[in-house]
């Protein structure tokens, strides 16, 4: 799990990159608190060949990102 | 591009937007080359307020107010105002200052580098050499696991400090203008009417929240993970700058040459960007973006653009800012301006203290596993 909650862009893509790199998990969850880290994640995780579902819980978001 | 191509349409919206909104206020008044500059237009302030005396730079631009009150009526419109704060705030106030005297050194933060370069000011491409190579530093740190830390979620007070700001500061000047200090000549006396400037301003703005517009975030983005999406919205704006002057009859073809409000000091025009650029990417985003996370209730980048504010008044107080090329008119001598010596040593102390906060946030454990 990617908990980049509070850090601003582009640190939770970074660490997501990080982790997909090293080790090229089948399935990440990745937690973030802001819409717009929502969609810089989507961005690398569709372009690494994710498929991501995204819940809102209190202003803060879970996404499920899963090989597609 | 690779499979990471999409591009946001409002990226484009907004790109096309700032450059039509950056000829219109040119149009009307602003200086050459200078519809926004976020640098320029938060030095002026600091000229209009006080916090310095440099007689040719001191305006209440209500560009600046706009960007900021048309980012926090958008993100209240988008539910996404929150009110976040607590990374490293007194370190994004000095990384503020020192972007804030990198821009003044070169003269235009990245937007008006593009909006220059638009204008064929050959100058300006060496600036965004600069500020590439400092967007490449600040990757490699990124890279080496820097980071300012983690923001918590705040008081709805610490969120509203920027937009209340902005609203006080807009009745002042409207109510009772004569406490503030204005330019009657200089860069500081051209511009549009405060209303056209507020109304296209509060747009940019909007479209600027929107659409997460930023100049260092689309080179860092395309480097780091071949991501386009922010770095066409930096295209759309040179091409529309571009096209639109050549259609106003204002382009003259690309020179280094007597171009307006810019030196042909070509060392320090890279030198000023490279600040800007490293210090960007550290802060996480350009001077404009910065603006418009303060707007959105972002407590650190309201601190990094009142640290913005006190760096121009230090450019300038302590005569660090560039002078512009000038030709004399009764002797026809020629000047290409450039920085004085002062200006010089704050650029390589301001390096010095980049590369300290580079080093000191990157965590010991990431060291050695990088």
């Amino acid at each position: 799990m990617v908990d980049a909650r509070g850090l601003s862009c582009p640190m939770p893509v970074v660490m997501v990159q990080k982790e997909v790199n090293a080790n090229k998990p089948s399935e990440l969850e990745v937690l973030v608190d802001a819409k717009v880290c929502v969609e810089n994640v989507t961005r690398y995780a569709t372009s690494q060949g994710y498929k991501v579902e995204v819940k809102e819980v209190d202003g803060e978001f879970s996404m499920m990102l899963k090989k597609a | 591009m690779g499979k990471n191509s999409k591009i946001n349409i409002w990226v484009l919206i907004a790109g096309l937007a700032v450059g039509v909104a950056s000829l219109l206020l040119t149009f009307l008044g602003n200086p050459k080359n200078m519809g926004f500059c976020i640098a320029c237009f938060v030095r002026d302030i600091a000229g209009a307020t006080g916090l310095h005396q440099a007689a040719v730079v001191q305006y209440v631009r209500p560009e600046i107010i706009g960007l900021i009150l048309g980012s926090f009526i958008m993100s209240l419109a988008t539910k996404e105002f929150k009110a976040k704060a607590g990374s490293s705030p007194a370190v994004r106030f000095i990384l503020g200052m020192c972007v804030m005297i990198g821009a003044l050194v070169f003269l235009g933060c990245p937007l008006r580098m593009v909006i220059r370069m638009g204008g064929g000011d050959l100058n300006a491409f060496v600036g965004l050499a600069g500020f590439a190579i400092g967007i490449l530093i600040g990757i490699f740190f990124l890279k080496k696991g820097f980071s300012l830390k983690r923001n918590y979620t705040v008081t709805t007070t610490e969120g509203l400090a920027m937009p209340i700001s902005a609203v006080v500061l807009l009745v002042l000047v409207i109510a009772v203008p004569s406490i503030f200090i204005f330019s009657e000549m200089g860069p500081g006396s051209m511009h549009a009417p405060l209303f056209v400037s507020l109304a296209v301003a509060m747009v940019v703005g909007a479209l600027a929240q929107k659409s997460r517009l930023c100049m260092v975030g689309g080179m860092r983005d395309a480097v780091m993970f071949r991501d386009f999406n922010l770095l066409s919205g930096f295209g759309v704006i040179f091409v529309t700058i571009l096209v639109g002057n050549i259609i106003l009859g204002n382009f003259n073809g690309f020179s280094t040459y007597l171009q307006p409000i810019a030196h042909a000091s070509q060392l320090w025009n890279l030198l000023g960007m490279v600040i800007v650029g490293w210090g960007s990417v550290l802060l996480g985003g350009c001077p404009l973006r910065q603006l418009i996370l303060a707007g959105e209730g972002n407590g650190d980048s309201s601190v990094t653009v009142f640290g913005m504010l006190v760096g121009a008044a230090f450019a300038h107080n302590f005569k660090l800012a560039g002078s512009a090329a000038s030709l004399d008119p009764e002797t026809q001598v020629y000047n290409a301006g450039g920085i004085a010596n002062t200006g010089k040593v704050a650029v390589a102390f301001i390096f010095v203290v980049l590369l300290f906060v580079s080093v000191m946030n990157i965590p010991k454990l990431e060291k050695k596993a990088a």
